[in-house]
């Protein structure tokens, strides 16, 4: 959780073209599933894929602006401070994320990973 | 870890202890486990609002406070229909009827009060009625249909309220009435006489000292003999001459009871566990029958079983008005004449308006206003503060706009009451609550000032108070006229948008949010998949479908389950189904491992618990035998369910099934405003239960029945007939043009018995039924848009490049685990 960023290893999970936009694909961690949001903006996201609320998938949601509407019981989840907006409260992981030209690039604690491999 | 809960039992499920558990569950949610009994099979519901439900202005759904949801939400055991007979203090127990037990550590008794019957000779038969509860006023409406000439008596609160729903349902009404004038209880003479000439204006018979000697007729109501002879020919009689509080129960378990159960100021009785509130019980020597009091006596008691004894119940007047439309009448307080008492009095005849304040040592202690009772809660609020009124004695019958000379503006009147006024008397609710939740939450809608504050969420008399509140603390930021925006992304509301896209020609969704100046750069889950489904309905050739802008069951083809994983429905035609298809599905349950198969309310077979990724693969093998997607995940047309009809059934008039699978292959694929549903049953015995469909049809020897606007979720409620036709080729363009008129005027997820009931059952019929030629144009519409709307999603996505986006969706993007276990 606390890791040190000198620890982070950038990792290339796919394309920005791989995801459509105002949408969404998963990537499966040993740390669980990880939601990768790409925006109308081509802004790109990566958070939990566990609603804070009841565990619903977030990648199935409607993304509208930097948030994703929870598929089960729309829960609207701010993408850049994984905090959900509006009334409710709770809050999922967010996970460093970066675009090297068209690559997307997830930050993850290597020692995370062995541990949990 | 937490200790048991202590375990509440209440009998009776009215509105006082409906309040009571909300203020407990405030106070303290996890304090017990709750258990309720109601004689009455249903939820808790406004019962001062069944006098709209009579005359045809609400409906039962809107009366209804807390939904069965809300009693899971809590975890509250409603047992509906249980009526219980034994209380049992010594095992602390109570039992039903039916012989339920239910043990308890503190009891409530909430029995409420039952109509007084009068008994003369004849008052059992078959006919006579009470005006009470919700039976009652079906009971009621029964009788209205067949145009039954009506005589109530008693010409008091309810007894008129009755008496003007019956009559605005087109009955024959008449009211007998004990006394000199009407309501005299809370209506002094003249006030009591304005009022008898207005309902008399409206054609209902009033005949005052009738003294009622017996009920004609024989095992059946023919009609009422009054004392002097007088005959009134009648099919149905409503008593309401009185409650009586229903306090037996507590009086065979050994409580104390004079004419109620009799509780302290903490509404306790004089077994320390139990308590009562409500209509039932008596505190302070008096019984209570209007909502404020009532609601009082639930403050007090939630606090005490919450363990904050705080508060006591402390009589005060409670004003009373009649929900009438058109009459306006308020009383509040002691209005008798006595020797220390004055009274002022404005009559004002051709306004047919008349106030009287009767006063004693400069004090307010009776107010009478009929006509116009604009004034009466400031009077009220002057009789509650005992304020000295002797320097605007002269003009304080003008009303309050009146005091200082110039005629104030009604604004500045309310602008001005006290923090402490009180706003809503059914509710308790004062200024200051109501603005302070206004500023606090940033409410700019009355349904939320209601939600909040519960102001005006009783009977609704003082929604026009807290309007004018609304406008004083909002300022132009709240306006009254304006309609339910979409979402918080534009002002606008649904049919405004749904206009503008035709008037304009907006053919994308980025094109509506530029030219309606949207708020928000893309939208919300809320107004992107309703504008997506506007314009796929209105623009069907030109449109691009925006698969990003639909919920995901609609990006799926299947319904998410609560872990994520899928269900999956094919399409059995009209229910029918073959071994070759069952065989299918069995092969498919087995190859892909599927968890749980289920027969659906729509005669279809559901696949639960299917992995995302695996779905393509399942809509593959589907496919090969045959099935297409059964669209039971969309906002669009599901199943048509059928009975056997005359191919098996030894009743059936016609070829049902035939005509149900006729139907859903002219209607699968097309998109509606919320799912709709369909059945077609053979006969009139019903089987495929068409009559609480969205559309039904019920097969008869002389042709079909047209039904529409049912429903059987949330709410429920019987069909309304469209149509008798004599043809499956017109019962075809008939359903077809109802479809399309649905599906061009309905809100998005506005299922079509709400839609119906917004613009009215007529204007439906006129459309579809009296004008041939838009009958027509709105088939051939719905034709042409199938011609781009049957396509088998799942076909589509199966023979998708593997590689292409559609596909896409259902593999994750990378698996992290596999690259850590190949190093």
């Amino acid at each position: 959780m606390n890791a040190p960023f000198s620890h982070m290893a950038w990792i290339a999970i796919g394309e920005l073209s791989d995801i459509p936009i105002r949408g969404a694909r998963c990537v499966v961690t040993p740390m669980g599933k990880i939601g990768v949001f790409r925006t109308a903006e081509n802004d790109v996201y990566a958070i939990e894929d566990h609603c804070p609320h009841k565990g619903g998938p977030l990648t199935q949601g409607i993304v509208h602006g930097a948030s994703v509407t929870c598929p089960l019981h729309n829960w609207v989840i701010d993408l850049e401070t994984g905090q959900a907006l509006g009334a409710d409260e709770g809050a999922v992981k967010t996970l460093p994320i970066r675009l090297d030209g068209s690559v997307i690039e997830l930050g993850l604690d290597p020692a995370l990973m062995a541990e949990n491999g | 870890m937490s200790e048991p809960r202590e375990k509440l039992v209440i009998i009776g499920n009215g509105m006082a202890p409906g309040r009571m558990l909300e203020h407990l569950f405030e106070a303290a949610p996890d304090q017990y486990d709750v258990t309720i009994f109601n004689a009455e099979p249903r939820v808790n519901y406004d019962r001062i609002m069944l006098s709209p439900v009579l005359s045809g202005e609400k409906s039962f759904e809107d009366i209804i406070i807390h939904g069965d949801g809300w009693y899971i939400e809590h975890g509250v055991t409603l047992y509906k229909g249980h009526k219980i007979t034994q209380i049992d203090r010594q095992a602390k127990t109570v039992t039903s009827h039916v012989g339920e037990v239910a043990e308890y550590d503190k009891l409530v008794i909430a029995t409420g009060s039952s109509p007084f019957i009068i008994p003369v000779p004849g008052h059992d038969f078959q006919g006579v009625l009470t005006y009470r509860d919700l039976d009652d006023v079906d009971a009621m409406l029964l009788a209205a249909q067949s145009g039954a000439r009506t005589v109530v008596i008693g010409g008091g609160l309810l007894g008129l309220e009755a008496a003007a729903g019956l009559k605005a349902r087109g009955m024959d009404v008449t009211v007998l009435h004990l006394m000199p004038t009407l309501m005299e209880r809370q209506l002094d003479s003249s006030a009591g006489f304005l009022l008898q000439q207005e309902l008399e204006s409206r054609g209902i018979a009033v005949i005052t000292e009738a003294n009622t000697k017996q009920i004609l007729g024989d095992g059946k109501v023919e009609g009422v003999e009054l004392e002097d002879g007088t005959i009134i020919p009648c099919e149905l009689v409503v008593m309401a001459a009185g409650v009586r509080p229903s306090a037996r129960l507590a009086n065979e378990a050994g409580l104390e009871v004079g004419r109620g159960i009799i509780v302290d100021d903490l509404m306790r009785t004089s077994d320390p566990d139990i308590y009562s509130l409500g209509e039932c019980a008596e505190v302070g020597g008096m019984c209570y029958g209007l909502v404020a009091p009532l609601y009082e006596m639930a403050r007090v008691a939630a606090g005490h079983l919450a363990g904050e004894p705080t508060k006591t119940f402390k009589h005060s007047e409670t004003p009373t008005k009649l929900k009438v439309t058109g009459i306006n009448l308020y009383s509040v307080g002691d209005f008798a004449e006595g020797p220390d008492r004055e009274e002022i009095v404005l009559r004002d005849a051709m306004g047919g308006i008349y106030k009287r304040l009767v006063i004693e040592n400069n004090r307010i202690i009776g107010v009478v206003l009929y006509g116009d009772t604009a004034d009466g809660g400031w009077f009220a609020q002057l009789l509650k503060d005992k304020t000295d009124i002797a320097e605007m004695r002269d003009t304080l019958i003008f009303g309050q706009n009146y005091q200082g000379g110039e005629p104030l503006d009604p604004m500045v009147a309310v602008a001005a009451l006290p923090d402490d006024a009180e706003i809503c008397g059914c509710n308790g609710v004062c200024k200051s609550q109501i603005t302070g939740k206004i500023t606090d939450l940033g409410l700019t809608n009355l349904d939320d000032v209601r939600a909040h504050t519960k102001a005006s969420a009783s009977c609704g008399s003082c929604t026009g108070l807290v309007e004018q509140l609304m406008v004083v603390t909002l300022g132009d930021a709240y306006n009254p006229a304006a309609v339910q925006p979409m979402c918080g992304c534009t002002d606008l509301g649904h049919d405004d948008v749904r206009r503008l896209i035709k008037a304009k020609g907006l053919k994308s969704i980025p094109a509506v949010m530029q030219a309606l100046e949207w708020k928000t750069s893309c939208g919300c889950a809320k107004c992107r998949p309703a504008l997506n489904y506007y314009l796929v309905c209105d623009w069907p050739d030109e449109y691009a479908d925006d698969y990003q802008s639909r919920f995901i069951n609609e990006r799926a083809h299947a319904n998410i389950q609560k872990d994520g994983t899928y269900s999956v429905v094919p399409r059995m035609w009209g229910g029918m189904t073959s071994s070759k298809e069952l065989r299918a599905i069995a092969d498919v349950v087995d190859k892909f491992d599927i968890p749980a198969v289920k027969c659906t309310g729509g005669q279809r077979i559901d696949m639960l618990g299917i992995k995302k990724e695996d779905l393509p693969a399942v809509w593959e093998d589907l496919g090969k035998a045959g099935f297409v997607s059964g669209q039971a995940y969309a906002k669009g047309l599901r199943t048509v369910k059928t009975c056997v009809g005359t191919d098996w059934c030894r009743f059936g008039t016609q070829d049902s099934t035939g005509l149900g699978i006729k139907l859903e292959k002219f209607m699968w694929g097309s998109w509606t405003p919320a799912k709709l549903k369909l059945a077609v049953s053979g006969c009139p015995r019903n089987c495929a239960e068409a009559t609480c469909k969205d559309i039904g049809v019920v097969c008869v020897d002389s042709g079909y029945e047209i039904h529409f606007a049912g429903a059987a979720g949330l709410d429920i409620k019987g069909t309304e007939i469209l149509a008798h036709v004599s043809s499956e080729e017109e019962v075809l363009e008939h359903v077809v043009a109802l479809a399309q008129m649905y599906r061009e005027q309905g809100r998005y997820l506005e299922r079509i018995y709400k839609w119906a009931k917004r613009i009215g059952y007529d204007e439906v019929r006129r459309q579809i039924m009296d004008d041939a030629d838009k009958r027509k144009a709105y088939y051939e519409r719905f034709v042409f848009s199938q011609t781009f709307a049957q396509v088998d999603p799942w076909k589509e996505r199966v023979e998708a490049e593997p590689q292409a986006d559609m596909y896409a969706e259902f593999r994750p993007l990378a698996d992290l685990t596999v690259q850590e276990a190949a190093e």
